[in-house]
């Protein structure tokens, strides 16, 4: 008999329906959650279970979610909210950046709470339904960001998110939703947030990458592999904090870097990435470091345009093999 | 002895209040002076006028209920337990104050003495008070939260979402508009177009007050019934006090703006004057008592004077500490 597979939104619900059960403190919030199930139906069965008051559907207004989720942090609560698509955070920016951000740093009381972003593109839902915009949080001391690829790291690091004393964005990957399975992973799945993964071991070149690319640089480790060229994949997992360690020690053992992301290229994580391993490893790389992400532009709706928009199998591919022939 | 007074603040009340105010008063008489003989570091900004709002609203409370007071706040931190000593420690940015030299004016927060440390976008704190006030009816906890806001922030989008989300929740919260007719240099014919800013209240659907900030008995005693009413599962409360900022928007403005008859006219109604003449006339405090209180606070305020300029300063690398929390 086969062993049941669950998908990578299941495996979201799975790990709020284990912490909402774990600790009574946690409680979601958001826009269309409760008897709906929400957009994606992430929530989906969670107000039958805990009721209007841990499973809360609030008006449309991203600032004030945030906001009074902020407030309930400090109060005891584990808020987990619910941003319906992770274009519409804007709305909610002063609360995360200035409030959310600064309030331990200024007078110690933590704020332990989870904004949860179904994000990314490749599904022909056009610039506001569809953008990967960690970046715009990753410059903000005092906010963690993680950004799971695989069924069994969206369960385990909704779990840290949610035990964390901090306010950490959770970005999930609507176009993975669906398409990432595995097993059910057994509920003391706690992946340490600032951990990287090395989803695939190689000596040739490494990508760093995250969420929705990482699939697809593993794709690609296994054309060139077929080429002769062994690949490694290091998954980041958590951005902020991110490895480190991990990528350094990667850098230094292959000495050739690309990094790949589905955000746009321009002040993107790669580019931080990139830059720290040039002050701290610059003399073990054998070839410039390369990235390959999204175009600098607003993340388009035609499909012709959406799959030239963003990084493809090929075009790793293609990047890897020139990295090599360096 | 009968209580001569229309809104039946008992006498004792009635002297808390003004030692409160007084003590608000001679404190931000000393920050003045201070500030003029260089002894404060960046900006400062004063509550001269607001005494009656921040002190009498205040003083409803219970242990437990938490306030989001705004930079006219001062009273408010110390009906809260803050010391002169700690207020003063905090404003000269030392190891010791609130916030560890990290955040400055009176930014300092505590959940212990329920006191949410204001951040300078001025529409996001009574926004995080009403996750305060959330997370009271989640644990059905008997508490309330109360925001402040001048007249300036109600045109901020928060102030709207606040009460609107609050109503909708029907959260024990109560939001004080402390109308003190400048908004920096703008007035209230250049900020708001509605007769009364209490008038919004019909279209969140709460109960709406516009009365007159200047007189503390009767600030508190209606905002005493709004949070009874809260507690009770009534829901919020929108209170607007009418007062005049009789100093400049900071110590850097000497509000050339503000007419010169404006000024005249409600300096004769210092808050802290009218109660004193109130309590004299009702018996309830004589010359004397007033002047031996005066004494006693001005000592204390010495005291903590003396003692927050010999305090040291935070040492440059704890800037490091902190940023997270465990």
């Amino acid at each position: 008999m086969a062993e049941q597979l669950i998908t990578y939104v299941d495996a979201i619900r799975q790990a709020l329906l284990e912490e909402m059960r774990r600790d009574e403190n946690v409680f979601c919030m958001g826009e269309d959650i409760g008897a709906f199930g929400g957009a994606f139906k992430i929530t989906k069965g969670l107000l039958e279970e805990f009721g209007e008051d841990r499973v809360i559907d609030s008006p449309i207004c991203e600032n004030a979610i945030i906001g009074l989720a902020v407030g309930a942090s400090l109060c005891g609560m584990r808020p987990v909210v619910e941003m319906q698509f992770a274009d519409f955070v804007s709305n909610g920016f002063n609360q995360i950046v200035n409030n959310a951000a600064t309030t331990y740093y200024r007078w110690r009381q933590p704020v332990p709470m989870v904004i949860r972003l179904p994000s990314g593109g490749g599904l022909s839902a056009g610039p506001w339904h569809s953008q990967n915009n960690e970046a715009w949080f990753f410059h903000v001391p005092g906010l963690k960001i993680v950004a799971p690829s695989t069924t069994a790291d969206a369960h385990g690091l909704l779990k840290s998110a949610i035990r964390d004393n901090n306010p950490v964005l959770y970005f999930e990957n609507k176009y993975l939703y669906r398409r990432e399975k595995d097993a059910l992973p057994p509920e003391d799945n706690i992946v340490e947030i600032g951990k990287a993964r090395i989803a695939r071991e190689g000596s040739d070149a490494t990508v760093v990458t995250y969420a929705s690319m990482v699939q697809r640089s593993l794709e690609a480790a296994e054309l060139l592999e077929k080429e002769g060229l062994e690949i490694e994949v290091i998954d980041l997992r958590s951005l902020l904090p991110w490895d480190r360690q991990s990528v350094l020690a990667s850098a230094k053992k292959t000495s050739r870097i690309l990094m790949v992301h589905e955000a746009t290229k321009t002040g993107g994580i790669g580019a931080e990435i990139a830059a720290s391993i040039a002050e701290e490893a610059f003399e073990y790389l054998d070839a410039p470091l390369r990235r390959v992400c999204s175009h600098d532009t607003p993340v388009p709706y035609a499909p012709p345009l959406e799959e030239f928009f963003m990084p493809s199998t090929e075009k790793i591919a293609d990047a890897l093999r020139s990295l090599c022939s360096y | 002895m009968a209580a001569k007074t229309t809104v039946g603040v008992p006498r004792e009340t009635a002297l808390a209040l003004y030692e409160k105010m007084l003590l608000t008063r001679l404190f931000e008489h000393r920050l003045d002076l201070m500030y003029k003989g260089g002894d404060i570091l960046g900006g400062m900004l004063l509550g001269t006028g607001n005494e009656a709002v921040s002190v009498g609203a205040t003083s409803t409370l219970s242990k437990g209920d938490i306030i989001a007071p705004t930079h006219r706040g001062i009273g408010a931190h110390f009906v809260k337990g803050e010391t002169p000593r700690g207020m003063m420690l905090q404003i000269l940015g030392r190891a010791e104050g609130g916030t560890r030299g990290r955040d400055n004016t009176q930014h300092q927060g505590s959940m212990e003495l329920g006191v949410i440390g204001m951040i300078s976008h001025l529409g996001a704190t009574p926004t995080t008070a009403a996750g305060c006030a959330l997370a009271f009816k989640i644990k059905k906890q008997n508490n309330v939260a109360m925001g402040f806001t001048g007249d300036g922030a109600t045109s901020l989008g928060d102030f709207h979402e606040t009460l609107n989300m609050a109503s909708v929740m029907k959260l024990p919260f109560i939001m004080i508009i402390e109308n003190n007719q400048w908004a920096y240099s703008t007035p209230p014919s250049k900020q708001y177009a509605c007769a009364k800013l209490a008038d919004r209240a019909t279209s969140y659907g709460m109960p709406g007050f516009t009365i007159d900030g200047t007189d503390v008995e009767l600030v508190y005693t209606t905002v005493r019934h709004a949070v009874d009413r809260a507690r009770s599962g009534g829901g919020p409360t929108l209170i607007e006090t009418i007062t005049m900022r009789l100093r400049g928007h900071s110590a850097a403005d000497g509000a050339p703006y503000v007419p010169k008859e404006m000024l005249e006219e409600w300096s004769k109604k210092h808050p802290v004057d009218l109660h004193k003449a109130k309590l004299i006339e009702r018996g309830w405090l004589t010359e004397a008592e007033s002047a031996a209180l005066e004494d006693r606070i001005t000592a204390e305020i010495e005291e903590a004077v003396e003692y927050a300029k010999r305090a040291p300063y935070p040492e440059g690398p704890t800037l490091l500490e902190g940023v997270y929390a465990d």
